[in-house]
């Protein structure tokens, strides 16, 4: 069954065709890797699939929790925190956690849509508002359990070490309750034993919480290590999908990260 | 033993907010401080109240507005427009201020609301003095630019004023200082910091940016408008020049040296700022005059800017920066709580 379908979208800055004709179903409970070299369009993407760009053409389907199962709805033009709600999460490329809030509050602020006392319950410090506090405030540390990040959770998420600070940003994402994740580079600037880790750990959560996770990622061991489908993407274009194996033989792709062998004549 | 935690800061507060209130009134009301000192003390409990609005747009939601003179005025003049010529009892009138003030935020909030940084502080600041011409010209409502006399005070009891003053302010500033407090430690005031922290993760985090903007705004608006209101009342009559652009950069100034995000910062610097202007500086007057040649109003002037200048330089956030001073943890930490430790 799928859950997300981008059909043909493309995306022109002024003059610029940053993504073009780009195709991708997710299937439910799938682990896909996009890769390709800088500056071709794979954030993009991730940022059109999540509403902070509108594609210039193109249709994306989303199976959303709201739209049921088996029914696909478009989600292109709506807003981040529209899509979001509606069960695609994210991280980003360049850690954006809210760095001067502790541990416990970056993943709490995610539970914030769910949350079903309003403002005046909180000025007044209803029971209702005493009781979710306590609900989220246990949902956010049962994560944070999972990431084994649980007892840092008062310190400010600037304070944490690199790799927690990426994981923390899984986390936030997770506690959103989505359908898809997407995780922009999970292992940059991790050494090959985190790395290693966090492998396993995608996995783990993909199947702990029922997921569909679309990943960017530069480190191959990673990608072809988990990555049960790969879409290779070079100026904006697909140049080839298919499973590791495939791709890492593949010409196209070869070629767009090492370039092509230059006959000098004799 | 949570409910029972929950309870015993509710009464810590509760007692030291009717200590104060106690201290304070048994002074004013045995005159053993003077009317003058009452004074500054109500001018205080009107900037504690006015700068927390400001704090909770700039401090919390992270959006600096230069416009919080403009809603105080907007306040003023309703609440005393609605007292003198419509006969509407006080609080009645305060709260209308405040929400038709709050309407006014909602009006601009709308199209400056988009606006990032020093753009949406610009267009506040245009707002503060669109509000004041317009109340210049507004001659049959508002008195022009001879003011607005005879605004009714606290109490028709000449005796009574002063003290009545004192009750009414106090009440709305704890009100406020609750209110704010209770919002900011609860989802929606995550959210609103989270906007704060970084807008786009905020965005991604399902939070609906531009709602609980505006959210922020209106409801900054409404508290400036009682604020406003207050300081109608106290003074007793009004005059467009009171809410000049100067008056928004000194509830800028009490925010910025409380520390933005921390309640308990704003309340301590509002009070030293009621000081400085109303106690200490006026007693440099003649310095002023002889030595440099300027009035004591130029000479706040000098001063705010240097005291803003080194704070910039010596401690950047603010006397408190985000942190908060809290009563219940100063009881506990006296030994009233026997559960310390226990986690």
């Amino acid at each position: 069954m799928e859950v997300l379908n981008a059909q043909s979208i493309s995306i022109v800055f002024g003059g610029l065709k940053a993504v073009t004709n780009f195709n991708l179903k997710l299937e439910k409970g799938e682990l896909v890797g996009l890769i390709g070299p800088n500056g071709a369009g794979k954030t993009t993407i991730f940022n059109m699939l999540t509403g902070v760009y509108t594609p210039t053409s193109g249709k994306i389907l989303f199976g959303g929790k709201v739209s049921g199962e088996g029914s696909m709805q478009s989600i292109a033009g709506l807003t981040p925190y529209q899509i979001t709600q509606m069960g695609i999460a994210r991280t980003f490329q360049n850690i954006r956690l809210f760095k001067d809030l502790t541990v416990l509050d970056n993943v709490r602020i995610a539970f914030h849509f769910g949350v079903k006392y309003n403002a005046l319950q909180a000025v007044l410090r209803t029971p209702a508002f005493y009781r979710e506090e306590n609900e989220i405030t246990e949902k956010a540390r049962d994560l944070l359990k999972i990431f084994n990040i649980h007892e840092k959770e008062n310190e400010l998420a600037k304070n944490l070490p690199y790799g927690e600070q990426r994981k923390l940003e899984i986390t936030r994402a997770l506690a959103t309750n989505p359908r898809v994740l997407l995780l922009d580079e999970p292992a940059a600037g991790m050494n090959p034993q985190e790395t290693h880790d966090l492998m396993n750990l995608i996995k783990f959560i993909r199947d702990k919480f029922d997921l569909t996770i679309l990943l960017i990622e530069h480190d191959m061991s990673l990608v072809m290590g988990i990555c049960e489908r790969i879409a290779g993407l070079d100026y904006g274009q697909v140049i080839a999908v298919g499973t590791p194996a495939q791709i890492s033989k593949d010409p196209k792709v070869i070629k767009a990260y090492l370039g092509e062998e230059v006959e000098t004549g004799a | 033993m949570q409910k029972n935690n929950r309870l015993l800061n509710s009464i810590t507060l509760l007692l030291v907010s009717i200590v104060i209130f106690a201290v304070l009134f048994l002074l004013i009301y045995n005159n053993i401080i003077n009317e003058f000192a009452g004074d500054i003390l109500k001018i205080s409990g009107i900037y504690i109240i006015v700068a927390l609005s400001l704090n909770l747009i700039t401090g919390f939601t992270g959006q600096l507005a230069l416009g919080q003179a403009g809603f105080m005025a907007i306040g003023a003049y309703t609440t005393a427009i609605c007292v003198m010529k419509f006969h509407i009892p006080l609080l009645a009138a305060l709260i209308i201020g405040g929400l038709f003030t709050a309407l006014f935020g909602f009006l601009i909030g709308f199209p400056t609301l988009r606006l990032r940084g020093d753009y949406l502080a610009i267009t506040t600041l245009g707002f503060g003095e669109i509000v004041r011409v317009i109340m210049v010209n507004l001659e049959g409502l508002t008195g022009g630019a001879a003011g607005l006399y005879g605004v009714p005070s606290f109490s028709d009891d000449f005796k009574l004023n002063p003290i009545m003053g004192f009750i009414w302010i106090f009440c709305f500033a704890v009100a406020t200082i609750l209110i704010i407090s209770n919002l900011i430690n609860s989802s929606a005031g995550r959210a609103i910091i989270s906007i704060r922290e970084d807008e786009i993760a905020s965005n991604s985090m399902g939070i609906n940016v531009p709602y609980y903007k505006m959210f922020a705004f209106v409801f900054s608006a409404f508290i400036a408008g009682i604020g406003g209101g207050l300081y109608a009342t106290h003074f007793g009559y009004l005059n467009p020049s009171m809410f000049n652009f100067l008056f928004s950069v000194n509830i800028v100034v009490m925010v910025v040296l409380g520390g933005l995000g921390s309640i308990t910062g704003t309340i301590i610097a509002s009070c030293i700022f009621a000081f400085f202007t109303m106690y200490f500086l006026p007693l440099f007057k003649d310095f002023a005059q002889n030595v440099f040649h300027i009035s004591i109003l130029d000479f706040n002037q000098v001063i705010f800017a240097t005291v803003l200048i080194l704070m910039m330089l010596f401690r950047p956030r603010g006397i408190m920066g985000t942190k908060e001073l809290s009563f219940v943890k100063l009881v506990k930490g006296i030994g009233f709580n026997k559960t310390q430790g226990v986690k």
